[in-house]
């Protein structure tokens, strides 16, 4: 028998433990349907397989728990959760990830906890109803062994200001714990992140309310977790990709200094927050710390400026400076921004700047990585962006090895050693991430 | 503390083997088992070796008290198939309460039999065998349709509380919820259990779990890796975790030993005898797993052994030197 550390461990077909030198946990989001009208659309139109692929490509974006909501008013949402989790279960690639069983109505959570043989999280239960249903739903979830997620919201409401958030949570942590026999691990909290920026002064803090209260539950009861669904922050923003996508990055940095750690995203599009364009950066910073926003200052600054890159492109344009810069500094951008579009080029480029292919990966394919690695250590840049970056970095060493083989066959006895470095590097560059990861 | 929990502090404890072997033994006919009950039932119903409970509950008892004989400190009802959906095989749904009841009598007759004869006065304890089931959850039965379920949660539920029910109200002292293959039958054998204890105040019982890898990937038939079946089964907080059949000793060793280090429980191991060979049958000598499970215990892998009959006196001889 050994002694078993109090970490969170979930299961789909492989084992997430997490730890606390875990970085953030990625769950995917766009299995909703009431976040992804796609998946929606899909889900609707009985269209399961394609509706498949969209929780594949979540996984394979670096997704390590997915979200699945099915609650639409147009569908049977037991029916819905049933036959898409049954059939998630026989696809190994994605079923590999623990899942996130997500609806407000606890027949479809359950309807889903009796289709998956690892141990899930319930998004969400809450005392919205009063401790009785709360218990009643907390002993259900223990009965399938589940983990849950706890949104804090009571029998006065969804709580928006930090002492509100800290006090439920707390609340619930009690009954769950002293009570029930919850493990602290077992349970994750959602503290509610909601819009900011909406022009109603009394939402300017959200950001801010959450992060504080973030940090006081991770002292009050640091076993627990802290969760939340990012999109909610930048609701009014809804259609400005980039201004969304920034203000996410930002928050994210904030709030996981402040010990959330897992939240629900989409995976494939988060902009590395040293990437941000700076302008954009410190407006966001300004509107979710709530600082410089007395009369909405801030707000109105960041509304400006995101009519202007709606409008204007200018932010598009901004983004194509890059392609100025030495082939190096080309490189490391698709790198760490994780562009595909110019790498081949690129790659040829560089390639008939060196001498020989192989010092293309040992330079600056190397000095790419050795930053991606930096800015994930820094937990400036998450798993889904790594994913991204590995994949440039495989694309580029694709367009050389024809090269490398050539070259090879012309000079076999000088070429040997050199081979094998090029596979060792990249190797070992990556376990250094996967060992950070897991 | 449970007196299990006391005893397994102080040593490791053994399990007894498999019913299923033992009962070829005896060379039963259709006859036997139908027994004057069942003379005339609408269906064949030799090889229900659960049936033999009620049919013949002196050849079950007689195999009991081997395996006592031979060292068990746990011996297992013969339950493993005494569930409405596996006796829907027989048309024999309507028995699975009266077999488990049967059963637990079997075993705990075999143990005051055992005692009166030998004056051993060791505790022994009675494990309620709940087998994996004939229908899984997990996966489809129809390789053109991969979203389809021969059976639902629920039904599976159904069935287990019953058995579950027929054990306890009998007496058993342990729940073993074994051979899991498809952990999603093995979590709706833990949700049963943890709802019936629930609901019936007093009636809570140990769970051992016993899960079995098939092939060298070392993952369970519905694909998990052992450290995940685990994770999805660790809400039983069960006495031990472990590994029985499919694999032998030589096989198994490098997943008990991740076992003992993942588990916050204790660990239990049942090894066949090496794999079978072209005929089915196993060439290992009892004396080589012996040695085998000899290596788990000094190396503290394993707290609850179990193996054939054969080779329960070598291991118990070994076990009680420690």
């Amino acid at each position: 028998m050994s002694v078993i550390k109090p970490y969170l461990r979930l299961s789909g077909l492989e084992p997430l433990v997490v730890r606390p030198e875990t970085n953030f946990i990625n769950i995917g989001e766009r299995t909703n349907v009431t976040g992804s009208k796609k998946f929606a659309r899909l889900i609707r139109e009985n269209k399961y397989e394609e509706a498949l692929s969209v929780a594949r490509q979540q996984v394979e974006n670096g997704a390590q728990i997915i979200d699945i909501n099915m609650d639409d008013a147009l569908l049977d949402g037991v029916q819905a959760m049933t036959t898409f989790i049954n059939l998630l279960q026989s696809e190994p690639d994605i079923c590999k990830v623990p899942l996130m069983i997500d609806s407000s109505k606890f027949e479809i959570i359950e309807a889903g906890l009796k289709c998956v043989q690892g141990k899930c999280i319930v998004n969400s239960i809450s005392l919205k109803e009063g401790e009785q249903k709360f218990i009643e739903q907390a002993i259900t979830c223990q009965n399938y062994g589940a983990a849950v997620i706890v949104m804090a919201f009571d029998e006065k409401g969804q709580a928006d200001t930090e002492d509100r958030k800290v006090e439920i949570c707390h609340r619930a942590y009690k009954i769950l714990t002293e009570q029930l026999g919850y493990k602290g691990q077992d349970i994750i909290f959602d503290p509610n992140i909601f819009a900011v920026a909406t022009g109603l002064e009394e939402h300017n803090n959200y950001g801010v309310d959450f992060i504080e209260a973030t940090r006081r539950i991770k002292q009050l009861m640091p076993l627990a977790g802290v969760s939340g669904g990012v999109s909610n922050l930048s609701f009014s923003f809804r259609g400005n990709e980039p201004v969304r996508e920034a203000m996410h990055s930002v928050f994210l940095y904030y709030a996981i200094k402040a010990g959330m750690n897992m939240g629900i995203v989409n995976a494939g599009q988060l902009v590395v927050y040293d990437e941000i364009e700076p302008q954009l950066r410190q407006l966001c910073e300004d509107v979710i710390l709530n600082r410089n926003n007395e009369n909405n200052e801030a707000t109105e600054k960041l509304i400006a400026f995101a009519e202007t890159v709606k409008t204007e492109g200018k932010v598009e344009k901004k983004n194509d400076a890059w392609r100025d810069n030495t082939v190096e500094e080309r490189l490391k951008h698709a790198l760490v921004n994780g562009i595909t579009e110019y790498i081949d080029a690129d790659t040829e480029e560089a390639r008939q700047k060196y001498p020989r292919p192989l010092e293309v990966i040992e330079g600056p394919l190397m000095a790419g990585m050795d930053v991606v690695g930096d800015l994930f250590g820094a937990g400036k840049m998450f798993l889904p962006q790594v994913v991204k970056s590995a994949r440039v970095m495989k694309k580029s060493v694709a367009w050389l090895t024809p090269f490398i083989e050539e070259e090879k066959l012309a000079n076999p006895a000088a070429q040997a050693g050199g081979a094998g470095k090029v596979l060792l590097a990249t190797v070992k560059e990556m376990y250094t991430i996967s060992a950070k990861i897991s | 503390m449970s007196a299990i929990r006391n005893l397994l502090s102080e040593r490791i404890l053994v399990l007894d083997g498999a019913m299923g072997t033992m009962i070829q033994r005896y060379k039963l006919t259709e006859e036997d088992y139908r027994g004057n009950r069942f003379k005339d039932w609408h269906t064949d119903v030799k090889g229900n070796n659960d049936l033999l409970s009620i049919t013949r509950p002196d050849v079950i008892k007689a195999i009991h008290k081997e395996y006592l004989r031979a060292g068990s400190d746990i011996i297992e009802t013969n339950t493993f198939s005494s569930t409405s959906i596996a006796q829907a095989d027989y048309d024999m749904q309507l028995l699975a309460h009266e077999l488990n009841v049967a059963s637990v009598q079997c075993a705990k007759d075999a143990i005051s039999e055992y005692q009166k004869e030998t004056g051993d006065t060791a505790p022994k304890f009675v494990a309620g065998a709940i087998g994996p089931l004939n229908k899984t959850l997990s996966l489809s039965p129809d390789v053109n349709n991969p979203g389809y379920r021969a059976v639902t949660f629920d039904e599976v539920v159904v069935a287990y509380t019953e058995q579950i029910h027929g054990l306890i109200e009998a007496g058993a002292d342990i729940l073993l919820i074994e051979t899991i293959f498809d952990t999603l039958n093995a979590k709706a054998a833990i949700f049963s259990a943890k709802k019936y204890f629930r609901e019936h105040p007093g009636s809570e019982r140990e769970i051992m779990i016993s899960g079995t890898i098939t092939d060298a990937s070392g993952r369970t038939l519905s694909g998990q890796t052992l450290e995940a079946f685990y994770i999805s089964v660790a809400h039983a907080n069960p006495l031990s975790i472990g590994l029985n059949c499919a694999l032998g000793a030589r096989e198994m060793r490098a997943h008990v030993e991740e076992l003992s280090q993942i588990a916050g429980c204790y660990v239990s191991a049942y090894p066949n005898a090496g794999l079978p060979n072209a005929m089915g049958e196993y060439d290992e000598l009892p004396t080589q797993t012996a040695a085998f499970l000899d290596d788990w215990a000094n190396q503290g892998f394993v707290n609850i052994v179990g193996a054939a009959v054969a080779l329960l006196p070598i291991i118990s001889v070994k076990l009680q030197k420690r």
